[in-house]
C-alpha cells in the first residue's frame, strides 16, 4: 500500500467523528490510485479504514461510480435518462459505439475507453449530456463525437481528482 | 465542442438569483449583501430564528415539501447534533441544485452557517452527488473563502459558537437522496433505507440528532432571514410561499432552471419562461415534479405551481422538474424508460419495490416491443397497486405512480402495441435508437 493513499484515507477519516464515514471518500482515492476497485485496492482502503475488505466491498458494490472491474484510460458516460434521450442522447450513444466499435458498457479493444450509459446526469435542461472522466460536456451532439475522441486519444485519463 | 450550460436570465421576482450569470468569489457576494443575513442571525435566540422560520411557511425544496420550521423545531435535544444538506440531486428532470451551487453557492453555505448556529450544530456535511465533481470542487472553494473570512472554523463574531463545514460526496446512487438512505450512506453502510423511527431528527449522521434540508431549502434561508419571516411568506401561495426553482428540459424552445414565485402556472413556464414547443409540435404531457411523479396532461397546463395546486390536478410538485413531451413521442417508451430507471435504482431491500420494479419493467419491455397482451395492461396496473405504500421508501412509488399515470392517460397507445405487434412511431421519433428496430420486428402476439 502506498504512503500517500493511505495519509490520504487519514485525512479524510480526520472529517468525520466516526472512521466509518469516510469508506466513500477511501474508496475514492484507491479507485484513482489503482484505476479500478481491485481486490489489492479493497485491500488498502481496509487497512487505511481499520474495517474488513469483505465490508469494503459490499459498500463499494453498492455504487455506481466504483468500478469493481477494470476500465479503459478514459470512461465516457452518455446520460440516457428521459431529458437526454427524448433530445437525441439514444443517437449520439450509437455514434459512440460506432466511432469505437464496441458495445455499451464495453471497452475498446485497445483498452482505451469504457463506454456505458448511466442515469440522470443532472443536466436535463442541458443535455444531452455526456460525463467524460467525470467532467460533464453538455449540449452534446453527433458531431461532437469524433472530435472528443480525437482529443482523448492524445492524453491518458488523470490520475487525481478533479477536486 | 459543446457549448457550456446556459443560464437563465433571472425572473423580476427572483430571490435566490436575481441575478445574471454566477456570484463564486465571496468577494462579489459580500459586495451584494452577502453574509449579512449571518449577521443578523448572530443576534438573534434559536428560538427566535426557529420562528422566523415558521413565519416564512417555508417548505422543503428537495420534494416533499415539509414545512421547514416545523422540522426544524422537532430536533432531539443534545450536545452533539448535526445538519446535513441534501446534495444528491438526482430525480430525473431535475438540475436546480447544481445550478445554485455553480452560480451561488456562498448563498448555501451562508445558509448552512445560520442553521448550525439555530440549532448550535456540531457540524455538518454537504452530501453531494457522486457526479457532480464540478460542483463539490466549488462548494470546498467556498468554505475556504468563508473558513479565511472568519465564518467557519473560528468563533462567530460576538460569539464562542464555531461552525464547521464538509463536503461528502456520493457514489452514484439515486437512493441515497432519500433521507434514510443518505444517512445509512454517510454513516458509512451501503445506502438503503432504514425504517422510522427512529427518525433522523432523533437518530441520523453517526448516530446523533440530525437535520437535513435540500440545498435549495438551506440556500433560502438567508433570504427569509434578511427580508423577515413574513415578507416571504407574503409571495407566492398562502399554502406555497416564496420563490422555487423550477428545472426545464424536454421538448421546449428555451429549458434550463427557472425560479418562479410560487404563484404562477405551468403554463407560465413552459410557454412563458420556455417558449413553448419547437415549431410544427404540439403538447402531449409533461412531468409536473420530477419522473417519479404522475404525468399531467396539455388541459392541465394552467395549474398553479404551489404544492396544494399540483396535488389537486392528480400529481405532486416534487422537486420541481418539468419535462415536456411533444407528440411524437411514444408514451409507451416513456414509461419503459422511467421504469427501467427505477428498477436500476431500486436498493433490493424492500420485495415489493424490488420485484415491482423489475416486473413492471418486464412487461413495459414486452409492451414496447408489441409482445405484450392487453391482459398485460391491467397486470401493470395491478403491480403498480401492489408495490405503491408497501415499502420503507417511496422508490417503489416512484416507479408505480407514473407508470399508472401513462397508462391511464394513453392507454389507447398501449393497447395500438398489443394489437399492432409493433411500436407505430416513425423511426425518427425520440428515444428510437434505444429501443431498435429490431426488437420491434413484428411477432406473433402472445396472450395471457
Amino acid at each position: 500500500m502506498s504512503d500517500t493513499l493511505y495519509d490520504e484515507i487519514q485525512r479524510e477519516i480526520a472529517k468525520y467523528p466516526d472512521r466509518r464515514s469516510a469508506i466513500l471518500p477511501a474508496l475514492r482515492h484507491a479507485q484513482e490510485h489503482y484505476g479500478w476497485l481491485s481486490p489489492e485496492a479493497l485491500e488498502a482502503v481496509a487497512d487505511g479504514l481499520d474495517l474488513s475488505p469483505a465490508r469494503c466491498l459490499a459498500v463499494a458494490s453498492f455504487y455506481d461510480m466504483f468500478f469493481l472491474q477494470p476500465v479503459g484510460e478514459h470512461v465516457v458516460e452518455v446520460c440516457t435518462n428521459l431529458s437526454c434521450a427524448m433530445i437525441g442522447a439514444d443517437k449520439v450513444l450509437r455514434e459512440f459505439e460506432r466511432e469505437l466499435d464496441v458495445k455499451a458498457p464495453g471497452t475498446s479493444a485497445d483498452g482505451r475507453f469504457t463506454l456505458r450509459c448511466v442515469e440522470c446526469l443532472g443536466g436535463c435542461g442541458w443535455g444531452p449530456v455526456v460525463s467524460v472522466d467525470e467532467e460533464y460536456e453538455e449540449h452534446f451532439k453527433i458531431e461532437d463525437v469524433a472530435p472528443l475522441l480525437e482529443r482523448l486519444r492524445s492524453t491518458s485519463r488523470p490520475s487525481e481528482s478533479h477536486a | 465542442m459543446p457549448e457550456a450550460p446556459t443560464f437563465a436570465q433571472p425572473d423580476a421576482n427572483a430571490l435566490l438569483l436575481p441575478f445574471a450569470g454566477s456570484r463564486r468569489e465571496i468577494s462579489e457576494y459580500e459586495a451584494n449583501g452577502g453574509y449579512d443575513s449571518l449577521r443578523k442571525s448572530l443576534d438573534m435566540t434559536s428560538e427566535q430564528l426557529v420562528d422566523e422560520m415558521i413565519a416564512s411557511n417555508l417548505r422543503g425544496r428537495g420534494g416533499a415539501g415539509f414545512p421547514a420550521g416545523k422540522k426544524a423545531s422537532f430536533l432531539a435535544q443534545g450536545l452533539e447534533r448535526y445538519l446535513v444538506i441534501n446534495g444528491d440531486e438526482s430525480e430525473p428532470g431535475t438540475f436546480k441544485d447544481r445550478e445554485i451551487i455553480l452560480r451561488n453557492p456562498h448563498m448555501l453555505i451562508e445558509g448552512i452557517i445560520i442553521y448550525l448556529w439555530m440549532i448550535r450544530g456540531a457540524g455538518a456535511y454537504i452530501y453531494i452527488r457522486g457526479e457532480y465533481a464540478k460542483e463539490a470542487a466549488i462548494l470546498e472553494g467556498a468554505i475556504t473563502q468563508a473558513r479565511e473570512k472568519g465564518y467557519i472554523g473560528s468563533p462567530l463574531p460576538g460569539t464562542d459558537y464555531v461552525a464547521n463545514v464538509y463536503v461528502h460526496r456520493g457514489a452514484g446512487a439515486y437512493i441515497c437522496g432519500e433521507e434514510t438512505a443518505l444517512l445509512s450512506s454517510l454513516n458509512g453502510e451501503r445506502g438503503q433505507p432504514t425504517a422510522k423511527p427512529p427518525f433522523p431528527a432523533v437518530s441520523g449522521a453517526f448516530k446523533k440528532p440530525t437535520l437535513l434540508n435540500n440545498v435549495e431549502t438551506v440556500a433560502t434561508v438567508p433570504v427569509i432571514i434578511g427580508m423577515g419571516g413574513a415578507a416571504y411568506a407574503g409571495v407566492g401561495t398562502e399554502q406555497s410561499t416564496g420563490t422555487k426553482m423550477f428545472s426545464l428540459s424536454g421538448h421546449v424552445n428555451n429549458p434550463g432552471n427557472y425560479e418562479m414565485p410560487l404563484s404562477a402556472t405551468y403554463r407560465d413556464l413552459i410557454e412563458g419562461k420556455g417558449g413553448g414547443l419547437p415549431a410544427g409540435r404540439t403538447l402531449k404531457a409533461f412531468v409536473p415534479g420530477g419522473s417519479s411523479m404522475p404525468i399531467l396532461m396539455p388541459n392541465q397546463l394552467d395549474t398553479g405551481l404551489a404544492f396544494e395546486a399540483v396535488v389537486a390536478a392528480g400529481s405532486m410538485a416534487g422537486s420541481g422538474a418539468v419535462i415536456v413531451v411533444d407528440d411524437r413521442t411514444c408514451m409507451v417508451r416513456f414509461a419503459l424508460r422511467t421504469a427501467e430507471f427505477y428498477m436500476h435504482e431500486s436498493c433490493g431491500k424492500c420485495t415489493p419495490c424490488r420485484e415491482g420494479t423489475r416486473w413492471i419493467t418486464e412487461l413495459l419491455r414486452k409492451q414496447e416491443a408489441g409482445l405484450g397482451t392487453v391482459e398485460e395492461i391491467d397486470l401493470l396496473l395491478e403491480i403498480c397497486n401492489r408495490v405503491e405504500g408497501n415499502c420503507l421508501c417511496v422508490l417503489g412509488d416512484a416507479c408505480a405512480m407514473p407508470v399508472r399515470s401513462h397508462i391511464n392517460n394513453f392507454r389507447h397507445e398501449f393497447e395500438e402495441h398489443c394489437r399492432l405487434g409493433r411500436c407505430s412511431c416513425p423511426d425518427d421519433a425520440p428515444m428510437s435508437e434505444l429501443y431498435p428496430p429490431l426488437l420491434r420486428a413484428p411477432l406473433p402476439m402472445v396472450h395471457a
